[in-house]
């Protein structure tokens, strides 16, 4: 059986190899969607953790011996904390200023990120091999899943809908949440609003940091690995509302899955769909798919 | 006078030593000679040419010291991959600098753009890692040098070898631009003229990254025996990541047409072992190569590319010309060029034809299997000499509208 011309089966492989690109998107847009949405800030230096976290995976094993599963925790952890100084020492000294003084810092924090590895790695960047455990391709009928890509999908899966819950059913979420409407009056509750503030931050920063881990074996760890993605990731969340949770992951995995079929069809319009989408969007509902409409 | 006398003089000998006409006195416009190098310097192609070509033409113009007491001055800058950035910047140059020669590194689009410009300049242009073909076939410039390689030369030596090795039905995969369909289109007229099939193509965009698997899954269905990776630097590692993690290189042989010496460090042995590579300069091929080699290591701690080497020779041979033709003036400059013959640790037969194109042997290479790699970047062993008359497209296929 065809569709225009493509099989059936690799129709359905494309939507699968899409659905684990949207993984990335998902877990990507999620902290670019959490860190939006408490501190007001577009986090242009996403791209720069996201590899700092897969270089972290690959320093990891190179100079410490230490296995991808250490630094499936490590990394994000690392590079979390890499976040709370970024809070701390920088960005907190302009929330008073308009906003896009914080996307500057952002931008310019990342073009030093990524210089600096360049001028240590090279822009060919390192190889990283998939653990053991998961080398090797299952046969689901309609093509070859690499197993690696199988625990991708699974775990990010995971991750993406644990933060949803987290922020959107848990006492804690609802601090955080309060948080973004009214500071002032969730401060006069006793709560560290700041500290709270600081704190998410670095879970942004660990959640880009976590999507390096995952992408370490995938792809060639290099300085400008986020510097490729971070625009498609900006576009996605836009699509799902600047500040929407399940917005993000649900437009993050979608896309993926949108991207791969125009790869089937049009390839050299698989990098450009994200953006058609995105106007296509802005002149629809300018709010994003899940955006509230603000006054 | 007596200054004007001597450099005169200097410059006479020099001509007579090589054995080209000069004027009688020396004549260098803004009494300097200004060489210009653009290249992408932080993106994709960086390692292949970026800040490495740039200490190599340091080298270069150190090396060479002044021309008839007139002093060598060397300009650089990232074009970033744009074309407007690259031809904003080589006008700039031009106009207000007063550049006499540009040297364009990577990037094939920037390079057919720029040699517009150096023809309209009637300045000599040097075209290193840009590949494309068409610079001294349809889109010729009587004004342009095309140096190192070019699409057809790493399609006719790397293509050629593999159908002759019976790989005969190919389905490529291809960068989206002017580089990606000048390579896809030299490799698969080498096929199908060595009675090869192209079973298909799929173009991507540049710097996709993560998306391979959804194109390399349309290589694998269509069956074919050789996936030729008509692609480069970042991108061409990725899809190599790719095709290895989908065991896609169990089913088909990848080809990558035209990798360089870094790209093959930055993979590994391990995953690039066996592959076949087109290139005109190794590091470790001869005991000057390997000299030259050891002062660029203790630059840039990393071996050369072909690319690095060849911006070395490029400019040397430029600055020669210029020495020789006693002016820099670009048509005297580019007469000289095309009459002169290039010895230097680059080459040792190399000749600048009359459509611009610098013709000299090539080497089809194979890269080493982990086991046979002995010391740090021992990676290639050298399968056969293709001499430069046959690397290159010839005067019967030429579409180079003055030279036919």
């Amino acid at each position: 059986m065809e569709i225009f011309g493509v099989p059936l089966q690799s129709l359905a492989a494309q939507v699968f190899l899409g659905l684990v690109n949207g993984c990335f998107y998902a877990l990507l847009s999620l902290g670019l969607a959490i860190i939006f949405g408490l501190l007001n800030v577009i986090n242009l230096s996403h791209g720069a953790l996201y590899m700092l976290g897969a270089f972290a995976t690959w320093a990891g094993l190179n100079y410490f011996g230490l296995s991808y599963w250490w630094m499936l925790f490590l990394a994000p952890f690392i590079v979390g904390c890499f976040g709370v100084l970024i809070e701390r020492m920088m960005l907190r000294r302009l929330y008073k200023l308009d906003h896009l003084y914080g996307m500057l810092l952002m931008i310019g924090l990342s073009h030093f990120l990524e210089g600096l590895f360049r001028l240590f790695y090279g822009v060919s960047g390192k190889s990283y091999s998939a653990p053991i455990e998961l080398t090797g391709a299952t046969d689901i009928g309609f093509m070859m899943l690499p197993n690696y890509r199988a625990w991708v999908v699974a775990v990010s899966i995971v991750v993406c809908f644990a933060t949803w819950f987290a922020i959107e059913k848990t006492r804690l979420g609802a601090t955080l949440r309060a948080s973004t409407e009214n500071p002032e009056l969730v401060d006069a509750f006793g709560v560290n609003v700041p500290m709270l503030v600081t704190l998410t931050y670095g879970f942004g920063a660990a959640l880009a940091a976590f999507a390096g881990v995952l992408a370490a074996p995938m792809v060639q760890v290099s300085p400008l690995m986020g510097a490729n993605l971070i625009v498609a990731v900006f576009a996605v969340v836009v699509i799902g509302g600047l500040s929407s949770i399940l917005g993000a992951i649900i437009t993050g995995l979608a896309l993926g899955v949108l991207e791969g079929l125009v790869s089937a069809f049009y390839p050299q319009v698989s990098a450009t769909i994200v953006f058609i989408v995105m106007a296509i969007i802005l002149l629809m509902r300018p709010s994003g798919l899940f955006g509230k409409e603000s006054a | 006078m007596t200054k004007l006398f001597k450099s005169s003089a200097i410059a006479l000998c020099a001509a007579a030593a090589i054995g080209a006409s000069a004027p009688a006195t020396a004549q260098y416009s803004g009494d300097v000679i200004r060489v210009g190098f653009l290249t992408d310097i932080s993106g994709v192609y960086s390692d292949n040419d970026g800040q490495g070509g740039v200490e190599a033409i340091k080298m270069a113009v150190q090396d060479f010291g002044n021309i008839n007491g007139k002093k060598v001055e060397f300009l650089y800058a990232d074009h970033l991959n744009k074309v407007d950035v690259a031809s904003a910047k080589a006008r700039e140059w031009f106009d207000q600098q007063g550049l006499d020669m540009l040297v364009i590194g990577a990037n094939s689009g920037a390079a057919l753009a720029l040699a517009k410009i150096a023809q309209e300049k009637k300045k000599p242009m040097f075209a290193v890692t840009a590949a494309t073909a068409r610079l001294t076939n349809e889109e010729c410039t009587p004004y342009n040098v095309h140096y190192a390689y070019d699409t057809v030369a790493v399609a006719r030596g790397t293509g050629g070898a593999i159908v002759d090795a019976g790989g005969k039905d190919w389905f490529f995969l291809t960068a989206d631009y002017a580089f990606g369909s000048s390579l896809e289109k030299d490799t698969s007229d080498i096929v199908k003229a060595k009675g090869g099939r192209v079973i298909g193509s799929v173009k991507h965009p540049v710097g996709t990254a993560v998306n391979f698997s959804s194109l390399l899954q349309q290589a694998q269905s269509s069956k074919a025996k050789i996936l030729g990776l008509a692609t480069s630097g970042d991108d061409l590692i990725n899809a190599i990541k790719t095709a290895n993690e989908f065991g896609i290189n169990k089913s088909m042989n990848l080809a990558a047409i035209l990798i360089h010496i870094t790209e093959i460090h930055a993979l590994g042995l391990n995953l690039t072992q066996g592959m076949y590579l087109t290139d005109g300069w190794y590091w470790d091929q001869n005991a000057e190569s390997r000299a030259w080699s050891k002062r660029y290591f203790e630059v840039m701690k990393k071996m050369p590319t072909a690319m690095q080497a060849a911006d070395y020779s490029a400019v040397t041979t430029y600055l020669k010309a210029v020495k020789a033709a006693g002016t820099d003036d670009g048509d005297k400059v580019m007469a000289t060029l095309k009459s002169t013959k290039i010895s230097d640790m680059f080459t040792k037969n190399g000749a600048v034809r009359g459509d611009g194109r610098m013709v000299y042997d090539m080497y089809l290479r194979q890269v080493k299997a982990p086991a046979d790699s002995k010391y740090p970047w021992d990676y290639y062993k050298t399968v056969k000499t293709i001499p430069g008359d046959q690397a290159y497209t010839t005067k019967a296929e030429t579409k180079c509208a003055f030279w036919k």
